[in-house]
């Protein structure tokens, strides 16, 4: 049967087409209205907004792009950029972690061997091993590893710093591609739009609370975590991005409510998560993970609503709608 | 010699950068093409191929390590070091151990005369005055090489560089390396003043190294 086999070209699947269709006129649209903003700014502080406004979208091209064409490649493309997201992610995360020169062997273990097997496993569609290979097998053998190392300072911090990034940066992630190996009855072989459903309303929900939050936002949820996260923000972003999943129901195995509702765990689980973040973040003292993606930061500042969403997604999916 | 940079060379500095997402910043001074001694702590095998590898192509080709002799000097290291980065392989420690005897003209100052020679009218050096690597939690002393290539070439401009996180990447003693971001600063050139003594000008250059740290400096 083709759905299991490791090659699938995806490009024929036309909700898949219809979706990035989408994609593409947000995209046209927001560069329209970039280039629109970027003649009438008047002041300087809305000239510096614009431009970071416009080279965000700027990266978005190129993030879509990359996504488009990996998705419609089809599984190893998928889990090749999703094993390239953890790996840079964790690097990120890693990079602000005080680990000691005694970590160093565990750390070529997390970067090397555990994160490619966890979507090796994915691509084999070895579930069973996929669902405890981290939280059960690295969770022993990071401090375990450590120990050996013989290196006693800090050592329940070190080893569960590092458990703490694979658990975020890997096996969380990893349930985004995960989708792709769920057999949904009258649903087989669309594991990809499914995928990308994720992503989008994940990606959008951000974008749309960034959005509500400069127009509206006044009431801070957590000032001394994210300075840019407002109730106002919050609530539009959340209720948008619900509607929007919603309206995408024809493309998803879900009804329109089944996908609301969906929708909306995508984007409180997105939510929490750019929270969790930016505590570590703070706590760190730097603004952004990193610098990777122009007008974004990071790569893990900008999946890290993913890494929550993902495992309550695709849990929720195989739950209710496996089998 | 010619100005073409060897193709492993290339390799292994798109390797180096990829490895080691390196961030560079030019703190007071710019890429230029013109002669200059870039000085950096040293705390790994890849700092050497991370500052190069950050450097612009026209000045990459016109740039050479200074590596001790002892070890770089038989079989495969020999090879990377002499064909694919025309290092300059001088003897460790001779400068420092005759350093006292200025007035003398001892093998310390042939490893200057080597320097200053490999240089000629073009070429630049990067240089890790400290001699040996360390473990990155401080800089350590440094040696008097720097202080007797800057008399002996004042035209020649010093530029402090900081290497930060190379040692996690690949510490002294491990053989692969773990895939962290790194940061690599550049400052304003050092200049030795016309009454200024060896041990306050290394105290100095030392700290121009030390400020472009990010971290809490110790």
């Amino acid at each position: 049967m083709e759905t299991s086999s490791k090659f699938v070209w995806n490009a024929k699947d036309p909700n898949l087409l219809l979706l990035f269709g989408g994609v593409l006129a947000l995209l046209v649209v927001a560069s329209v209205i970039g280039a629109i903003l970027k003649r009438t700014a008047k002041t300087e502080s809305t000239e510096r907004v614009v431009a970071n406004l416009n080279s965000r979208t700027r990266a978005w091209w190129k993030m879509s792009a990359v996504f488009a064409f990996t998705l419609l490649v089809g599984k190893t493309g998928s889990l090749v950029l999703f094993t390239l997201l953890s790996f840079l992610a964790l690097r990120e995360y890693i990079t602000l972690v005080p680990t000691r020169r005694g970590d160093h062997r565990t750390l070529f273990w997390t970067f090397f061997i555990i994160t490619p097997l966890q979507y090796y496993l994915i691509g084999i569609n070895w579930y069973g091993f996929f669902a405890v290979l981290i939280p059960a097998f690295a969770f022993v053998f990071i401090p375990a590893r450590i120990a050996l190392a013989g290196d006693t300072e800090h050592f329940l911090e070190r080893a569960a710093k590092i458990q703490f990034g694979l658990m975020i940066c890997a096996y969380c992630l990893s349930h985004a591609p995960a989708l792709l190996i769920l057999r949904i009855p009258n649903y087989e072989g669309h594991g990809a739009v499914l995928l990308l459903y994720l992503v989008l309303v994940d990606q959008i929900s951000d974008v749309l609370q960034y959005v509500w939050g400069k127009l509206l936002g006044r009431h801070k949820i957590a000032p001394n975590v994210s300075p840019n996260k407002t109730w106002e923000g919050f609530v539009g972003g959340v209720a948008t991005a619900t509607l929007l999943g919603a309206l995408l129901s024809w493309a998803t195995p879900f009804t329109r409510w089944q996908s609301a509702g969906m929708s909306f765990a995508i984007t409180l689980m997105g939510f929490l998560g750019g929270l969790v973040m930016s505590a570590i973040k703070r706590d760190a003292g730097v603004k952004d993970f990193g610098a990777i993606i122009e007008g974004h930061g990071g790569i893990l500042d900008r999946i890290d609503s993913l890494c929550f969403a993902a495992p309550v997604f695709f849990h929720l999916v195989r739950y209710f709608f496996v089998r | 010699m010619s100005t073409s940079i060897h193709p492993l060379a290339r390799l292994i500095a798109a390797f180096a950068r990829g490895l080691s997402g390196v961030q560079v910043r030019w703190q007071g001074c710019a890429p230029e093409l013109r002669q200059r001694v870039y000085f950096a702590n040293h705390t790994s095998h890849l700092d050497f191929v991370v500052l190069w590898s950050a450097l612009p192509k026209e000045l990459r080709a016109r740039t050479r390590p200074v590596a001790a002799k002892d070890y770089w000097q038989s079989g495969f290291r020999s090879y990377l070091a002499q064909r694919v980065f025309r290092a300059v392989l001088v003897e460790r420690g001779a400068a420092a151990r005759t350093a006292h005897e200025e007035h003398l003209h001892s093998s310390g100052f042939a490893v200057i005369d080597q320097m200053a020679e490999a240089m000629g009218e073009r070429d630049s050096l990067i240089f890790f005055p400290e001699g040996t690597r360390g473990t990155g939690e401080t800089v350590g002393e440094f040696k008097s090489g720097l202080y007797h290539l800057a008399k002996r070439r004042p035209d020649v401009e010093l530029i402090p560089a900081y290497l930060e996180n190379l040692n996690r990447i690949l510490p002294k003693g491990e053989i692969v390396p773990v895939p962290l971001v790194s940061e690599l600063t550049f400052g304003p050139p050092v200049q030795l003043a016309e009454s200024e003594n060896k041990h306050k000008f290394l105290e100095r250059a030392r700290d121009a190294v030390c400020a472009l740290r990010r971290k809490g400096s110790e």
